[in-house]
């Protein structure tokens, strides 16, 4: 990144585009295509799909696209050439509340199956056979049946009609792609009483989560900063929580906070620090008084916010560190000489230095710790006032099998989080190249 | 005498004192199984008498004679026992000894060398504001380590020791995680034996590494031309498709994963590691081209040219002069993109039904249950955990080796 201007003033004329610079605009966007293809077919597509399903009465269920399904069989008991049989053919539209349009069913008639009289839409050009149903009401039934006489190759087959599974083709409404629009998802989640008690979880969460990763950080980099044996050792430790599975780590907490069988409330009941045992993720608040005040803490919060912190203070510890060990090491001589204590030192010259990683670690965590929806899933499923906007997205989503609602709150995501990106833009010191 | 010098001298012992108590009584706690009652009280008295007698002795500069720490390790020693009654951890001397004893050697060990550390140059008479300023941030970084080594490391020890217990221990006494040797090696590993046998681990596992491995082939194939593209060849709109790469990487996974489920499900490809493996890459790459392109910026370009003078085409440039150099980034960003699919929950949990094609995370998801052991749901967490602690380690110190070699500092 040091080195940018090296390649801007290598080469090259420095006005129009010459033959050689258009070969080589080119190669750069040959280079680059597949990569915007994909991105742009599972990134941005689904972004704006995201918003299209907001605003459409979609449930789960409407995934499957109303089909006819069809079940073939064969009547009567031939057992001689020349006994007489039916094919019939059971269709039912799948749907309860949509129509399907030009249905038409194609099959192979099986080997040996003399046909005698049609019913009405089929037709039979070879041994295929064809019958146009035309458009089938909601919840429609049908037989079709088939009589004809059988010879030698049928009775020898076992089940000869499965020979050729029947086709059947039709259209119909598909609920992703018609033009019914709906503004009901939205006034769904607005006008729900959670919904503004999950806007202030999710904040609280955000900024807590995040400052206390950030000051976890900035602590253990401290401690590292110096050299002493051992170190190598500590540092990749710190790590661990960070690069483990999240679904290793958040089980263990779980495990570890259990309220019946947990080892950390076993150790406060056994040692007497408390009477009874703490359901750390499953007690929404806790009372207590405050000179006289009674106050509410909220528990389970807490403790996913502590599990973030420690989850992703490695993060900010790592690239803390990184800066302050550029730090020159003149100055503390300096400011030394001149009798400033440990704590000014600090104050006065580290922190300073490193307030361009510190802003720009606390917006990029800030917006991922927004983003973050595996952990609270799995700690506390979004139980006991934990529930975030990211975890109402799955829950209205799949829980509630409301899909539509589901893409309006994660609408409401996206546009916190573009004003968060545009302020991120805004206020990112650019010097410290991320 | 100055009462501050003393003030902070005692707090010293006293804060070292009760720590060590604490951290020392929930250790022999988890090890033995016995419950251990940290006399706190009677440390931090211990602790603080200690220090007082190792900073009066320090001060004194006498010569000869037991030195300041051997003399503040039998004052700690001897105001212990007899403010804890000769029980120091709560338990009679006569339950599992060894340990007590080991227990009480690391718990004088630690409080002398820790008042030593923090009080070194103290002294009773006035000390200015830079020598107690030391003292401070002394005492800030011990209890710092202690805490930290502590958070990091008994997540990870509750959940190794816990994987080897069993289901009636952890229910009798879940403070007990000491190691039962009797019930020999297929005892101790049962959890992981009956996850391999009966709960398909071992094609989770295989499941998991392919899925991880092609998502960092596919991404390297898609970024390392991106990247290369925007960081060396000049073209039009060169800076808005670099940095909107990045903005694409703030976009949540949440967002993508209702319209990817309803498509998905439309095209049949929910259920199918196909599925995983168009998204995985496209949320990698990002990313990984941000890297890359970052790296690729720092290599002098002269060698380029040179090769480039020496006609080679540009694929020739970049397979023969700019991938080898980048070695190290390329290992980084294999790491990088390596661990998000291995540890990635939220897709593998929304798109895959089939316990056939589990990836390990959703495999272990599906652990937790009332019906299966905790110790089972613990043993899956090691298993997830393992490959990529050992992957991360090893990576590590290549990644020191291939940046401490010099070769791309010209």
């Amino acid at each position: 990144m040091s080195s940018h201007d090296q390649t801007s003033t290598s080469s090259g004329p420095p006005k129009g585009i010459g033959p050689m610079q258009r070969r080589e605009m080119w190669l750069a966007y040959m280079m680059l295509a597949p990569t915007f293809a994909i991105i742009l077919m599972i990134v941005a597509g689904p972004l704006m799909a995201n918003f299209w399903i907001s605003v459409k009465p979609v449930q789960l269920a409407d995934l499957r696209p109303p089909t006819v399904l069809v079940n073939e069989r064969a009547r009567g008991r031939p057992e001689a050439a020349g006994d007489s049989a039916t094919l019939e053919y059971r269709l039912r539209n799948s749907s309860q509340d949509e129509e399907i349009r030009n249905v038409v069913l194609t099959d192979e008639i099986p080997a040996g199956f003399e046909l005698g009289a049609l019913p009405e839409p089929c037709s039979v050009t070879g041994s295929v056979l064809t019958c146009d149903l035309g458009t089938v009401e909601p919840g429609w039934r049908d037989r079709l049946q088939l009589e004809g006489t059988v010879s030698d190759a049928f009775l020898s087959a076992d089940r000869p009609e499965r020979a050729s599974e029947p086709q059947i083709a039709g259209e119909a409404n598909n609920v992703l792609t018609n033009f019914d629009f709906t503004l009901e998802n939205f006034r769904r989640i607005f006008n729900a009483d959670e919904f503004w008690s999950v806007l202030r979880v999710t904040f609280y969460y955000t900024i807590f989560g995040t400052g206390g990763a950030l000051v976890l950080g900035l602590f253990a980099a401290q401690l590292l900063n110096t050299v002493f044996p051992g170190r190598g050792v500590l540092r990749g430790l710190f790590l661990f929580p960070y690069v483990s599975p999240v679904i290793a780590v958040a089980f263990t907490w779980v495990v570890l906070f259990d309220p019946f069988s947990g080892t950390l409330n076993a150790l406060l009941t056994k040692m007497g620090v408390v009477a009874d045992p703490i359901n750390f993720f499953g007690q929404r608040a806790v009372e207590f008084s405050f000179f006289g005040l009674s106050m509410e803490f909220p528990l389970a919060l807490t403790t996913v916010i502590a599990f973030e912190a420690w989850r992703y203070f490695p993060l900010s510890f790592l690239f803390i560190l990184a800066r302050m060990q550029s730090i020159n090491t003149d100055m503390y001589e300096a400011a030394e000489m001149d009798g400033a204590t440990p704590l000014q030192q600090f104050w006065y010259l580290s922190l300073p230095q490193l307030m361009g990683i510190l802003s720009v670690l606390f917006l990029l965590r800030f917006i991922w710790t927004f983003n973050k929806f595996d952990d609270i899933f799995l700690l506390t499923g979004g139980n006991a006032g934990t529930r975030t906007l990211t975890v109402d997205v799955y829950e209205q989503g799949f829980a509630l099998s409301n899909l539509g609602a589901g893409a309006a709150v994660a609408v409401v995501v996206f546009v916190v989080l573009v004003t968060f990106a545009t302020l991120f833009i805004r206020f990112s010191p650019k010097e410290e190249g991320l | 005498m100055r009462p501050g010098s003393v003030l902070l001298t005692a707090l010293t012992g006293l804060i070292w004192g009760v720590t060590a108590m604490v951290v020392i009584a929930v250790t022999l706690t988890l090890i033995t199984g016995e419950v251990a009652l940290p006399q706190a009280t009677a440390a931090g008295l211990a602790g603080l008498v200690s220090a007082l007698v190792f900073v009066w002795r320090q001060s004194a500069g006498t010569r000869g004679g037991l030195p300041a720490w051997g003399l503040s390790a039998g004052a700690l020693f001897l105001v212990l026992m007899a403010a804890s009654f000769a029980a120091p951890f709560g338990l009679s001397l006569g339950t599992t000894p060894v340990w007590q004893g080991l227990a009480l050697i690391v718990f004088v060990a630690g409080v002398t060398a820790a008042n030593r550390i923090s009080l070194g140059g103290a002294r009773l008479g006035a000390m200015s504001r830079y020598e107690r300023e030391v003292i401070y941030i002394r005492i800030a970084k011990g209890i710092g380590f202690v805490v930290f080594t502590i958070i990091v490391a008994l997540p990870f020890y509750v959940m190794v020791m816990t994987s080897l217990k069993s289901q009636q221990a952890l229910l009798a006494n879940p403070l007990d995680l000491s190691i039962d040797v009797s019930q020999g090696l297929d005892g101790l590993f049962r959890s992981y034996v009956e996850l391999f046998t009966q709960f398909n681990f071992g094609r989770y596992l295989m499941v998991s590494a392919f899925v991880s491995i092609a998502t960092v082939v596919l991404t390297l194939l898609f970024s390392v031309p991106g990247a290369y593209a925007v960081s060396r060849l000049r073209f039009p709109g060169q800076a808005f498709l670099a940095r909107s790469v990045l903005l694409i990487y703030m976009v949540p996974a949440i967002v993508l994963v209702i319209p990817l489920y309803a498509v998905f499900s439309q095209l049949g490809l929910r259920n199918t590691l196909t599925g995983l493996l168009i998204v995985y890459p496209a949320t990698t790459i990002p990313v990984a081209l941000y890297m890359l392109q970052g790296y690729f910026r720092g290599l002098p370009s002269e060698l380029e040219e040179a090769g480039l003078m020496d006609g080679l085409s540009r694929i020739g440039v970049i397979l023969k002069i700019t991938l080898p150099l980048s070695l190290p980034a390329l290992a980084s960003v294999s790491l990088y993109v390596f661990m998000i699919a291995w540890n990635e929950f939220l897709f593998a949990f929304m798109f895959l039904d089939d316990p056939d094609i589990f990836t390990l995370s959703r495999g272990v998801v599906s652990l937790n249950s009332s019906e299966v052991p905790r110790q089972h749901l613990m043993a899956g967490a090691v298993i997830a955990t393992v490959p990529v602690l050992v992957i991360f380690l090893w990576f590590e110190r290549f990644l020191v080796q291939g940046l401490t070699a010099g070769s791309v500092k010209g």
